[in-house]
C-alpha cells in the first residue's frame, strides 16, 4: 500500500492516535454538547424501554413507509448539521473584514465549506427525496410494498452508514478541505495527506452503494408494480418524476463510484490517473464527476416537480394542465440533463466550439422546464385557489425558480461565464435553484403528506411563520451574493481587504439569520401539532380532496396499504372513484403475502461503515476483517429462504373494519 | 360530488391479486447490470484518455503475451458456454447435470483467474506495476475489476452450488441461477471488449 512514508501508523490503530482529537474549542464545545445530548438520547430510550420497539417495529422494517419515515428524519437531522456550517460561515465573512481574521481559521473554515455541501447535497437533499418517493410512489401506484423490501432496507442504513462517517470526520480527524467535489490534485496525497479526503471517499461510498440500490429498487416498482389499468400515461405526475429520477441515479450513481475508485487508487495504491507526473490527468477528473454531477442536480428537482404538480392539481381541484406535455418534459429534461456536464468548467480551456455546444444545450433545458411553469400557472387559471402551505411554497417556489433559472441561463452562456466563474453569482445561482426549488418542494410535501403518515395535519401558523421567514430570508440571505459575485467576488473566500464589501456580507448574514427562524419554526410547529394531534386529527384519509390513490387508504396506512387492489380507468384514479361513488369493497377478506423484517441491512451498513473507518485510519486488519464480514453476512443472508409471512385474513377484516367504523365517525 | 354518470368499470380488483413470485427479479437484476455497464464504461473511458500516457515506461507491445491472453479468453468463453449448459440442464430438471455443468464452469472461472494473477504478477515483476504510468494505472484498474468481478461470480457460483444441493431446483434457486447466468455472460461481454480495445489494438 502506498502509505505515504512521513506518516506513522502502527499495526493495531493505523494512523489514529490522540492527535486525531481536534484541538479547537468550537469542536470541543459541540463535541461535548453532541455526548450530552446523545447520552441524554439514550437513557431516555432505555429508561422508556424503546430499544425493542425501535428494533423491531423501525429498523429492521421493511415496510416502505416506515423507511421513507426513516429517511426524512436522516434528513432533518443531517440539514441541522449542514445548516449549522452555513451560519459559521456567514458570521466569518461578515466579520473577516479590515485585518480580522475573524473566528475560524483557515483549517476549519475550509472543512465547513467543504462539508456544508456534501452533507446538504448527499445527506439532506438525496435522503429527503428518497424518503418522499419511498413514502408516496408505492402508494400512488397501488402497490402493497416495494420490489425488493430488504434491500429498501439495507438501503437506508448505507445511506445512514455514509452520514455516519461524515459527521464522524468532526470529532475523529479532519474533514477534506477541497470543496464538495473534490478535485484533483488538490485532494490527492501531496496536497491532502491527511484523513479529510478518506472520510469524504468512503462517507460517499458507503452511501452511494444505498443510493444506486434504491434507485434500481424503485425504478423496478414502477415498472413492474403498478395496479392494473395504471398505463404510463395514466401514472400520477409525482410517480413519473420519480422514475426519471431514479433511471437517473442508476444511470449517473455508478459513474461516482467509478470516479472516487480511482482517486482512492491514486490515494492508496498510488497510480496515476489524476496525478500532475507519469501521464496522469486531472482535467479527466472534473469531467467524469460532472457527469455524475449535473444530472444529480436533476435527480433532486425532478421528484420536487411532481410535487408541485400533485400540490397545485389538489389546491385547484382541477386536473393538471398539459399532462401528456408535463410528462414529455420531464423526459426531455431526463435526456438532456446528460447532455450539459461540461458548462460547469467552461474556463477549464475546452475551445470555442465544444463550449458552443454545451452552452447551447445548457440553455435548450429551459424550454421544457419553462413549459413546466406554464402547464401549472394554466392549472391555476381561473381555477378556486386554496391558499393552504402547500400552495403558498408552490407560488414561492415559482417566483424564486424562475430567477434562479434565469440566472442560470445568464451562465450558460460562456462569456459570460468566463466573468461570473467561481464567484458567489454561481453561489447565489445554485442555492436559489436548490433551495427555492428543492427545499421549497420538499416543504411543500411534507405538509401536504404528513397527515397521510401520521393520521393528523401539521399546525398551520407555525408552517406560516416558518414560510415567511423562510422567504424572505432566503431573498435576504443571497440577494447580497448575486450583487457580490458581480463585482467579482470569488467563492470560498475566508478574510476581505474592501471594507466597502462588507455590508453586502453583514445583510446575507442577518438572511442567514431569518432563515434560522424559519427552522426552529418548523421544528415548533411539529411540536406544536404533535401536542395537538387530537384537534388536527383527520379520520378521513384525503384531507385535501386529493386526486390520487394514495388518499384512497386510511391515513396512516395499514401495512398493506389496501386491502383489495385498485384499477385505474384514468389520471387521477382517487377523483375518480369519488366521482363515480366508488367506495371501498367489502367482499371476502384474504390473507395478505407479506414481507418479513430483517436485520441483515442493519449488520451490513453497520460493518460498511466500521470498514470505511477503518480504511480512513490505515487499520488494515479491521478492514479486512469487517469486509469479509460483509461478506459472510450476504451469503448468510441468500440462506434465508423464509422471507415473508401472511396477515391473517381475521387481523385484515379488523383493521378495515376498524377503518369502517372511523369512516362513518368522519361522515364520509 | 358528482355520481350521475356512468362509472368505466370496476375500480377494486375483489378476486384476490396473484402475484408471480419474484416476477421483479429478473428485470432488477437486468437493471443492476447496466448500472454495472456504466462503471465499466468509465473505466474504458479512462483507459481510451490514458491509454497513451506512458510516461517514458514500457507500452502494450514490451508487455501483452498475447498467446496467454488468447488462452485466457478462451477459459472464459468456454465457462461461458458450459454455464449455458447448466441452464439446459436446468430447464431439464436435471439437478445432478446442473450441478456437472456448474462445477466445470467453476473450473475454467478459476483457470481464468489464475492466469489474470499470473500475468498481473509477471508484470509488476518487470516494473511495469499500476504506478508506472497512467497506462498501466488505467490497465490494472480496468482489467482488474474486471477480474474482481469474476472472483466474485466465483463465489457466488459455489454458495449457489451449495444452495442446489441443499433444496434442489426450487423456482428460487431457478432465480438465481438466471441472475447468475446473466451476470456471467455480462462479465464474457466486458472481457470482449477488453480483449478487443486493450490487448488487440494495442498491439497494433
Amino acid at each position: 500500500m502506498a502509505v505515504p512514508s512521513n506518516i506513522e501508523t502502527t499495526f493495531l490503530l493505523g494512523r489514529l492516535d490522540w492527535n486525531a482529537i481536534p484541538q479547537d474549542p468550537i469542536v470541543w464545545a459541540t463535541g461535548v454538547v453532541v455526548v450530552i445530548g446523545g447520552a441524554g438520547l439514550l437513557w431516555m430510550l432505555h429508561k422508556y424501554r424503546l430499544w425493542s420497539y425501535l428494533w423491531h417495529e423501525w429498523f429492521t422494517t421493511v415496510d416502505h413507509k416506515k423507511i421513507g419515515i426513516m429517511y426524512v428524519v436522516l434528513a432533518l437531522v443531517m440539514f441541522v448539521r449542514g445548516f449549522a456550517d452555513a451560519i459559521m460561515m456567514r458570521l466569518q465573512q461578515a466579520i473577516a473584514f479590515g485585518g480580522s481574521e475573524g473566528y475560524l481559521n483557515s483549517h476549519h473554515y475550509d472543512q465547513i465549506f467543504s462539508a456544508h455541501g456534501v452533507i446538504m447535497i448527499f445527506f439532506v437533499a438525496m435522503p429527503f427525496v428518497t424518503g418522499l418517493m419511498n413514502y408516496v410512489v408505492p402508494l400512488q401506484i397501488g402497490a402493497r410494498d416495494v420490489s425488493f423490501p430488504f434491500l429498501n432496507n439495507l438501503s437506508f442504513w448505507m445511506t445512514v452508514g455514509g452520514a455516519v462517517l461524515t459527521m464522524a470526520s468532526l470529532f475523529v480527524g479532519e474533514f477534506a478541505q477541497t470543496g464538495w467535489l473534490a478535485f484533483p490534485p488538490l485532494s490527492g496525497l501531496g496536497s491532502s495527506p491527511y484523513v479529510g479526503v478518506d472520510y469524504y471517499i468512503w462517507g460517499l461510498q458507503v452511501a452511494g452503494v444505498g443510493t444506486t440500490l434504491s434507485g434500481i429498487n424503485l425504478l423496478v416498482t414502477i415498472i413492474k408494480m403498478r395496479a392494473p389499468g395504471m398505463t404510463m400515461m395514466r401514472m400520477p405526475i409525482f410517480t413519473w418524476t420519480s422514475l426519471c429520477t431514479n433511471i437517473l441515479i442508476v444511470a449517473s450513481f455508478p459513474v461516482l463510484t467509478a470516479t472516487l475508485v480511482l482517486l482512492t487508487l491514486d490515494r492508496y495504491v498510488g497510480t496515476n490517473f489524476f496525478t500532475n507526473d507519469l501521464g496522469g490527468n486531472a482535467m479527466m477528473y472534473v469531467n467524469l464527476i460532472w457527469i455524475w454531477g449535473h444530472p444529480e442536480v436533476y435527480i433532486l428537482i425532478l421528484p420536487l416537480f411532481g410535487v408541485y404538480s400533485e400540490v397545485v392539481a389538489t389546491f385547484t381541484g382541477k386536473r393538471l394542465f398539459g399532462y401528456t406535455s408535463m410528462v414529455y418534459a420531464t423526459v426531455c429534461i431526463t435526456i438532456l440533463s446528460y447532455l450539459v456536464w461540461l458548462h460547469h468548467f467552461f474556463t477549464m480551456g475546452s475551445g470555442a466550439s465544444v463550449n458552443s455546444f454545451f452552452g447551447i444545450t445548457t440553455m435548450i433545458i429551459s424550454v421544457p422546464t419553462g413549459a413546466k411553469i406554464f402547464n401549472w400557472l394554466f392549472t391555476m387559471y381561473r381555477s378556486r385557489i386554496r391558499f393552504e402551505l402547500p400552495m403558498m411554497w408552490t407560488i414561492a417556489f415559482m417566483l424564486t425558480f424562475v430567477i434562479g433559472g434565469m440566472t442560470g441561463v445568464l451562465l450558460a452562456v460562456p462569456p459570460a461565464d468566463f466573468v461570473l466563474h467561481n464567484s458567489l453569482f454561481l453561489v447565489a445561482h445554485f442555492h436559489n435553484v436548490i433551495i427555492g426549488g428543492v427545499l421549497f418542494g420538499l416543504f411543500a410535501a411534507v405538509y401536504y403528506w404528513w397527515p397521510k403518515a401520521f393520521g393528523f395535519r401539521l399546525d398551520p401558523w407555525w408552517g406560516k411563520v416558518s414560510f415567511w421567514f423562510w422567504v424572505v430570508g432566503f431573498w435576504v440571505a443571497f440577494a447580497p451574493l448575486y450583487i457580490l459575485g458581480l463585482m467579482g467576488v470569488t467563492r470560498r473566500v475566508r478574510v476581505f481587504d474592501d471594507p466597502s464589501l462588507q455590508i453586502w456580507f453583514v445583510i446575507a448574514a442577518f438572511g442567514a439569520v431569518l432563515i434560522a427562524i424559519g427552522i426552529a419554526a418548523m421544528f415548533i410547529q411539529f411540536g406544536v401539532s404533535i401536542a395537538r394531534r387530537d384537534q388536527l386529527r383527520d379520520e378521513t384519509g384525503d384531507p385535501w380532496d386529493g386526486r390520487t390513490l394514495e388518499w384512497a387508504t386510511s391515513s396512516p396506512p395499514p401495512a398493506y396499504n389496501f386491502a383489495f387492489t385498485p384499477v385505474s380507468h384514468g389520471l387521477d384514479t382517487w377523483w375518480d372513484m369519488k366521482r363515480y361513488g366508488q367506495t371501498r369493497p367489502r367482499a371476502t377478506y384474504v390473507p395478505i403475502h407479506m414481507p418479513r423484517n430483517t436485520g441483515t441491512g442493519v449488520i451490513i451498513a453497520g460493518l460498511s461503515t466500521i470498514c470505511g473507518f477503518a480504511l480512513v485510519w490505515y487499520i488494515w486488519w479491521l478492514a479486512a476483517l469487517s469486509f469479509a464480514g460483509i461478506v459472510i453476512a450476504s451469503i448468510i443472508h441468500t440462506f434465508n429462504y423464509a422471507r415473508d409471512y401472511h396477515i391473517p385474513a381475521e387481523e385484515v377484516r379488523a383493521t378495515e373494519d376498524a377503518r369502517d367504523r372511523q369512516l362513518a365517525s368522519a361522515g364520509v | 360530488m358528482n355520481t350521475a354518470t356512468q362509472a368505466p368499470g370496476d375500480f377494486w380488483e375483489v378476486e384476490p391479486h396473484h402475484h408471480h413470485e419474484g416476477a421483479s427479479t429478473s428485470i432488477g437484476f437486468w437493471i443492476y447490470l447496466m448500472s454495472d455497464c456504466l462503471m465499466f464504461a468509465v473505466l474504458f473511458a479512462v483507459f481510451g484518455v490514458l491509454g497513451g500516457s506512458y510516461a517514458a515506461g514500457p507500452g502494450p507491445k514490451d508487455l501483452f503475451d498475447l498467446e496467454l491472453v488468447a488462452l485466457n479468453t478462451a477459459f472464459l468463453l468456454l465457462s461461458s458456454i458450459t454455464y449455458g449448459f447448466a441452464m439446459l440442464a436446468m430447464v431439464k430438471e436435471n439437478t445432478r447435470g446442473t450441478l456437472m455443468w456448474l462445477g466445470i464452469t467453476l473450473v475454467f472461472g478459476l483457470l481464468f483467474l489464475a492466469v489474470e494473477i499470473y500475468e498481473f504478477q509477471h508484470l509488476i515483476h518487470l516494473g511495469a506495476g499500476p504506478q508506472r504510468s497512467a497506462f498501466l494505472s488505467a490497465f490494472f484498474a480496468l482489467v482488474g475489476t474486471h477480474g474482481l468481478h469474476v472472483a466474485f461470480g466465483c463465489l457466488w457460483l459455489v454458495t449457489l452450488m451449495i444452495q442446489i444441493r441443499q433444496r434442489g431446483l426450487i423456482p428460487a434457486n431457478r432465480r438465481r441461477l438466471a441472475c447468475l447466468s446473466m451476470f456471467w455472460h455480462f462479465l464474457d461481454v466486458i472481457w470482449i471488449g477488453v480483449f478487443t480495445f486493450v490487448y488487440l489494438l494495442g498491439m497494433i
